[in-house]
C-alpha cells in the first residue's frame, strides 16, 4: 500500500517536472526564463498583434491566360498549315465560380480544311474539347481534368509566390498556407506577426506583378481612352490595346500598344532598386534578362531603333522609352516615387508574378498596443478570478480545499505545457477554453468533496468516506467530461480557426483534469490518511 | 463550512414561476431579435470594415461622427467602446476590398485633418510606422551630426515604435521617449524638431471582411455548434435515456437563445469571441445538467429494492437537493471568475465575459427548472398513456428501463 502510494507520488512529481520544463526550459537567468516562456507559449495574432489575411486566388484569370495563349498558338498553327480562319475570341468569366465556363470561339473555318483543323486541335491542344457550332464555327471547351489541374497549379504557384514575397520581408514566423474547403481550395491564409505597416504589405502581396515590355505604336498619347478610341474610329488595329501611363499615381495619357509582349517578367533576373540618374529624387528598378529573353530583346530592338517601348506592370504603363540602340541584356523601370516603391517592385519581380489576381476576403490587423493591453488585462483579470476561487475553496473546504487548489494549479500547468509541447497557438477563444477547463476542474473537486461530506454524514469512517466519495463522483465526472469531449470533436471537425482553437484547448484541459482532480487529489488524500493510524476528523 | 446541509426544497413544486420567467425571457429575446432583424453581428460575420481609434482624452463622438460623415461616401457607425477607455469603434459597411481600403484611407486622412496637425509639416509620431519614421529621420539626423547607418536608424525607429506600443500606443509627450533604450539626447532633439503627437492613435485594430467570407464563417459556426449539440444528445441517450438527452439539449438551447436575446436587447455585438463564450456556456450548462441527471439515475437505482419506490418527481427533487451544494459552489465560483473578467478584462474580453456572466446564471437554473421538468413531463405523459392502455399501472414509473441502463453503465 505504502509502496503503491510512493509510485503514484513519483508519477505526479515527474509529470509536474516535465510540464514545468516544457514551459520554462532550463533558464539560467530571469531574462532567459522570460525568453523561454515567450518561445514556448505561442501567442495568436489577436494577443500579440499582427496581420491576418485571407485571400482568394482568382483562378479564372489563369483560365483566361490559357485561352489567350491557345488563341495565339492556333493562329500561328493555322497560318503554317494554310487554314483560313476568319477570327477568334474567348468568353470572359468574371468570377471564380465561372472558371469552368472558359471557352474559345473559332469563327469562319475554311470548310475545305475542316479535317486538318480538327486534327490540329486534337493533336496540339489536348486540354480542349472541340465542338462544332455549325459548318464554319467551332467552340473549344476545357476538359474537366485539365481544368482541375489548372486550378491546382494556379493555387500552388500563387502560394509559392506569396510565400517567397512574404519571406523576403524578414518577419519572424510568418505563415502562408492553403485555407478553407479543400474541395474548392482557392484560398490562402497569410499571418504576419508584428507588421506595423499592413497596408504596404497587403499591396506587396496583392500585386500580380505581371510585367511585360511591349511595342508602342507610333501614335498618341491621348488624354483619355475615349479620345484614343475616337482617333482610331472606334476600332483598334489587330493585336493592339490601349493602356494608361501611370506615374506616381497620376495619369500620363493613353498609349496604343501591341498585345503580344516582347519580353515578360519570366525573362527577368536579378531586379534591384537604385536611384534614378535622370530625374533627381526619383527611384528606379533595374533588371537583367535571361539568355532566351536577351536574344529576343536584342533581335527586337535592333529591328526597331527609333520606335518606342513601354514597360507594363499589371497592365499599367510604368515607363515609355525610345529605342536608341540595340539593347540585349538589361533594362530599367524608372520614375518611381520612393525607395520603398522601387525596392518593393524589385522584390515582387524577383519573387515572380502571380499566375492570377487575388482578392482579399478577410483582413484583420491587431495593433501591437492593443495586443499588449489584451494580454495584460486578460492575465490580471484571470488571476483575480483565480485568486477569488482559491480563497473561497480554502474557506469552504478548509484543508481539503488545498487539495483542490493544488489540483487546479497542476491542471493549468499541464494544459499550458501541453500547448507548448504541441506548438499550439494560444488565442482568445483558447483562453475561453482554459476558463471552461478551470470551471470544470473546480466542479470535479466540488463534486468529490460534497460526496465525501455526504458519506461522512451517513456515518462512514474517514477512509471509507473518501473512497466512496471518489468512487461515486467518478461516473459523474466521466459523463460530464465525455459529453464535452464529444462536442469538442464536432467543433474541431466542422469548425473554423477560432472554434477549433477553443476545442483543442478544452480537450487537453479536460484530459488533464481527469488526471488532476481524480488521481492527484486522491493521492493527496491517501497521503494524508496513511500517516495516521486513527484519524478522528477530516478537514473538509 | 457548509451552507446547504440536508436541504429539502420542493423545486419541482415551484417550477411554474421559473418556467414562466424562462418563457418571458425567451420571448423577449426572440422578440427583440425579430424587431431588430436578427442578431447584431460583429464585423467578422456581416462583412465590412471596422477600426478602433484610441484618444488621449474622452473623445467627442459627435464631432468624429460629423467629420467622418462629411468625408465618407456613406455614413459610418461610431460608437464608444468602453467607458474610461477613450476608444472609438468606427465601422463602414461596404463590400468590396477596394472600397474598404479606400474608406480606411479616407478615415485616416480625415482624422489627421480634424485632430492632428498635418499642416505643420511634422510627422505624427502616434500614427507612424517604423519604416516611415526611419525614412523621415535619416536626413535630419545626418544634419544634426548624428552618425548612424541606415540599419542603426531603423533600429532606433523600431525602438521608438516598440516603446510607444508597449505604453498603450499613445504618447502624450515626446520627452517621455527618454525611457527608450539607447536613445541619445541628440536623437530626442531631432525627434522634437521633426515630429509632433496627435491626440489619437488609429493603429489599434483594423478589420475588413468580405460579405461572402462573413456569411461563410457564420454558417460554419452555427453548423459546428448544432452538430456538437447533436453529438451530446446521442451520448446522453446512450448513457441515460433519450428523453434525458432531449431535456439537456433543450435546456442548453434555452440558455443560448436567452443569452443571444439579451445581447440583442442590450445592443451588444455577436463577435467571434462571443461565439467562443456561447460554446463555453453550452459546456457549463450541459455539465450542470448531467451532474443532476447522474444523481437522478443513481437514486432511481437505489430505490429499486423497495416495492413501492418514490415517484420520479420525488426522486428528481431529492437529487436536485442532494446536488444543491455542489451546484451553488461550482456556479458561484465560476461566476466569480467571469465577473473578474467582466470588471477588469478590458474591452476585448467584454463581450466574452458578459455572455458568460449571463450564461452561467441562466445555465445553472435551466438544469433544475428546464431540463428536469422535461424529463418528468415526458414520463408522466408516457405513463398516463400506458395507464389508459393498461388499467394496472406499474408502481414506480420509468424504473425498469432506467435501472436496466444504469446496470449496463456501471
Amino acid at each position: 500500500m505504502q509502496r503503491n502510494l510512493m509510485i503514484k507520488v513519483l508519477v505526479i512529481v515527474a509529470t509536474v517536472l516535465v510540464c514545468i520544463f516544457g514551459v520554462i526550459g532550463f533558464p539560467t537567468s530571469m531574462e532567459g526564463l522570460k525568453a523561454n516562456v515567450a518561445k514556448n507559449i505561442r501567442l495568436g495574432l489577436d494577443l500579440k498583434g499582427g496581420s491576418h489575411l485571407v485571400l482568394q486566388v482568382q483562378v479564372q484569370d489563369a483560365a483566361k491566360t490559357i485561352a489567350d495563349q491557345t488563341i495565339d498558338g492556333l493562329r500561328e498553327d493555322a497560318r503554317t498549315r494554310n487554314i483560313v480562319i476568319a477570327g477568334y475570341d474567348r468568353n470572359d468569366p468574371a468570377t471564380l465560380a465561372d472558371t469552368d465556363s472558359i471557352q474559345v470561339n473559332v469563327h469562319g473555318v475554311d470548310v475545305a480544311k475542316t479535317q486538318i483543323f480538327r486534327n490540329l486541335v486534337t493533336e496540339r491542344y489536348p486540354d480542349w474539347i472541340l465542338t462544332p457550332v455549325n459548318q464554319n464555327d467551332y467552340t473549344l471547351k476545357m476538359k474537366p481534368t485539365s481544368l482541375l489541374e489548372l486550378k491546382r497549379n494556379t493555387v500552388r504557384q500563387s502560394l509559392d509566390t506569396i510565400e517567397k514575397r512574404v519571406n523576403k520581408l524578414g518577419l519572424t514566423e510568418p505563415t502562408v498556407q492553403a485555407h478553407g474547403d479543400p474541395a474548392t481550395a482557392s484560398e490562402v491564409l497569410v499571418e504576419l506577426p508584428g507588421v506595423d505597416d499592413p497596408a504596404r504589405v497587403k499591396d506587396l502581396i496583392g500585386t500580380t506583378a505581371q510585367l511585360k515590355i511591349v511595342e508602342v505604336k507610333n501614335e498618341g498619347p491621348w488624354k483619355s481612352q475615349e479620345e484614343a478610341l475616337g482617333a482610331k474610329g472606334g476600332i483598334l488595329p489587330l493585336n493592339t490595346e490601349l493602356r494608361e501611363y501611370v506615374s506616381a499615381g497620376s495619369s500620363g495619357g493613353w498609349y496604343l500598344v501591341t498585345r503580344t509582349p516582347v519580353i515578360t517578367g519570366q525573362d527577368m533576373r536579378n531586379a534591384k532598386p537604385a536611384v534614378d540618374p535622370d530625374s533627381p529624387g526619383r527611384w528606379e528598378t533595374s533588371f537583367t534578362l535571361g539568355q532566351d529573353g536577351a536574344r529576343r530583346f536584342e533581335k527586337f530592338t535592333s529591328a526597331n531603333i527609333g520606335n518606342r517601348l513601354a514597360v507594363l506592370l499589371d497592365n499599367q504603363i510604368r515607363s515609355v522609352a525610345t529605342i536608341q540602340s540595340t539593347i540585349s541584356d538589361s533594362g530599367r523601370i524608372n520614375g518611381l516615387g520612393s525607395q520603398e516603391e522601387s525596392s518593393d517592385l524589385a522584390l515582387v519581380l524577383n519573387a515572380g508574378a502571380l499566375p492570377a489576381g487575388i482578392k482579399y476576403l478577410h483582413q484583420r490587423t491587431v495593433g501591437p498596443s492593443l495586443g499588449a493591453d489584451s494580454i495584460r488585462e486578460g492575465i490580471y483579470s484571470g488571476l483575480a478570478g483565480l485568486v477569488a476561487v482559491i480563497i473561497v475553496m480554502l474557506i469552504y473546504y478548509k484543508r481539503s480545499g488545498l487539495n483542490a487548489v493544488l489540483a487546479l494549479l497542476l491542471n493549468t500547468v499541464i494544459l499550458i505545457a501541453a500547448l507548448a509541447y504541441f506548438s499550439a497557438t494560444l488565442t482568445l477563444p483558447g483562453i475561453a477554453g482554459i476558463i471552461l477547463t478551470v470551471g470544470m476542474a473546480v466542479d470535479s473537486n466540488v463534486l468529490i468533496f460534497e460526496r465525501i461530506r455526504e458519506e461522512l454524514r451517513s456515518g462512514k469512517s474517514i477512509p471509507a468516506a473518501v473512497d466512496a466519495g471518489f468512487g461515486k463522483a467518478w461516473w459523474t465526472i466521466v459523463d460530464t467530461h465525455v459529453t464535452t469531449i464529444v462536442s469538442c470533436l464536432f467543433l474541431f471537425i466542422f469548425g473554423s480557426g477560432p472554434v477549433k482553437g477553443f476545442a483543442v484547448t478544452l480537450v487537453i484541459g479536460l484530459l488533464a483534469n481527469v488526471f488532476t482532480a481524480v488521481f492527484v487529489s486522491k493521492v493527496i488524500f491517501d497521503w494524508e490518511l496513511s500517516g495516521k493510524t486513527q484519524m478522528t476528523e477530516l478537514s473538509i | 463550512m457548509e451552507l446547504f446541509k440536508n436541504t429539502n426544497f420542493d423545486f419541482l413544486g415551484h417550477k411554474w414561476p421559473f418556467i414562466i420567467a424562462s418563457l418571458v425571457l425567451s420571448v423577449a429575446g426572440v422578440g427583440s431579435l425579430v424587431v431588430k432583424g436578427g442578431p447584431h453581428y460583429g464585423i467578422e460575420f456581416k462583412g465590412g470594415m471596422q477600426l478602433t481609434v484610441k484618444f488621449a482624452s474622452e473623445p467627442n463622438v459627435e464631432k468624429v461622427r460629423s467629420v467622418l460623415t462629411a468625408a465618407l461616401p456613406s455614413a459610418p457607425s461610431v460608437q464608444s467602446l468602453d467607458a474610461g477607455s477613450n476608444e472609438l469603434l468606427i465601422g463602414t459597411e461596404g463590400a468590396e476590398d477596394a472600397t474598404m481600403a479606400k474608406n480606411q484611407q479616407i478615415i485616416m486622412e480625415t482624422f489627421a485633418k480634424a485632430f492632428g496637425n498635418p499642416g505643420s509639416g511634422k510627422l505624427d509620431l502616434n500614427n507612424v510606422s517604423t519604416s516611415q519614421l526611419a525614412n523621415r529621420l535619416a536626413d535630419p539626423l545626418q544634419k544634426a551630426g548624428v552618425q548612424l547607418s541606415m540599419q542603426q536608424i531603423q533600429d532606433v525607429a523600431a525602438g521608438i515604435t516598440a516603446w510607444r506600443d508597449s505604453h498603450g500606443g499613445l504618447l502624450t509627450k515626446i520627452d517621455d521617449l527618454k525611457g527608450v533604450k539607447d536613445l541619445t539626447p541628440q536623437v530626442l532633439n531631432v525627434l522634437n524638431a521633426e515630429c509632433y503627437l496627435a491626440p489619437y492613435s488609429a493603429a489599434r485594430n483594423f478589420e475588413s471582411v468580405g460579405p461572402k467570407a462573413g456569411a461563410d464563417l457564420r454558417q460554419q459556426a452555427i453548423q459546428a455548434t448544432l452538430l456538437a449539440l447533436a453529438g451530446m444528445l446521442v451520448y446522453i441517450w446512450f448513457r441515460f435515456e433519450w428523453i434525458y438527452g432531449v431535456g439537456a439539449v433543450i435546456a442548453v438551447f434555452h440558455d443560448t437563445i436567452i443569452t443571444i436575446g439579451l445581447f440583442s436587447i442590450l445592443d451588444k455585438e455577436i463577435t467571434l469571441t462571443v461565439i467562443a463564450a456561447l460554446l463555453t456556456l453550452v459546456g457549463y450548462s450541459m455539465n450542470d445538467t448531467i451532474v443532476i441527471f447522474d444523481r437522478i439515475r443513481e437514486n432511481l437505482h437505489l430505490g429499486r429494492g423497495s416495492s413501492k419506490g418514490p415517484g420520479l418527481g420525488e426522486v428528481i427533487n431529492q437529487s436536485v437537493n442532494q446536488t444543491l451544494s455542489r451546484t451553488i459552489m461550482t456556479s458561484g465560483l465560476t461566476f466569480l471568475a467571469v465577473l473578474a473578467l467582466l470588471i477588469w478584462g478590458g474591452p476585448v474580453l467584454h463581450g466574452f465575459a458578459l455572455a458568460l456572466v449571463i450564461g452561467i446564471l441562466i445555465g445553472t437554473y435551466s438544469s433544475v427548472f428546464v431540463a428536469s421538468p422535461i424529463v418528468l413531463f415526458w414520463h408522466d405523459w408516457a405513463d398516463g398513456r400506458k395507464a389508459v392502455a393498461a388499467p394496472v399501472a406499474p408502481a414506480a414509473p420509468a424504473k425498469p428501463s432506467t435501472t436496466g441502463k444504469v446496470k449496463a453503465a456501471r
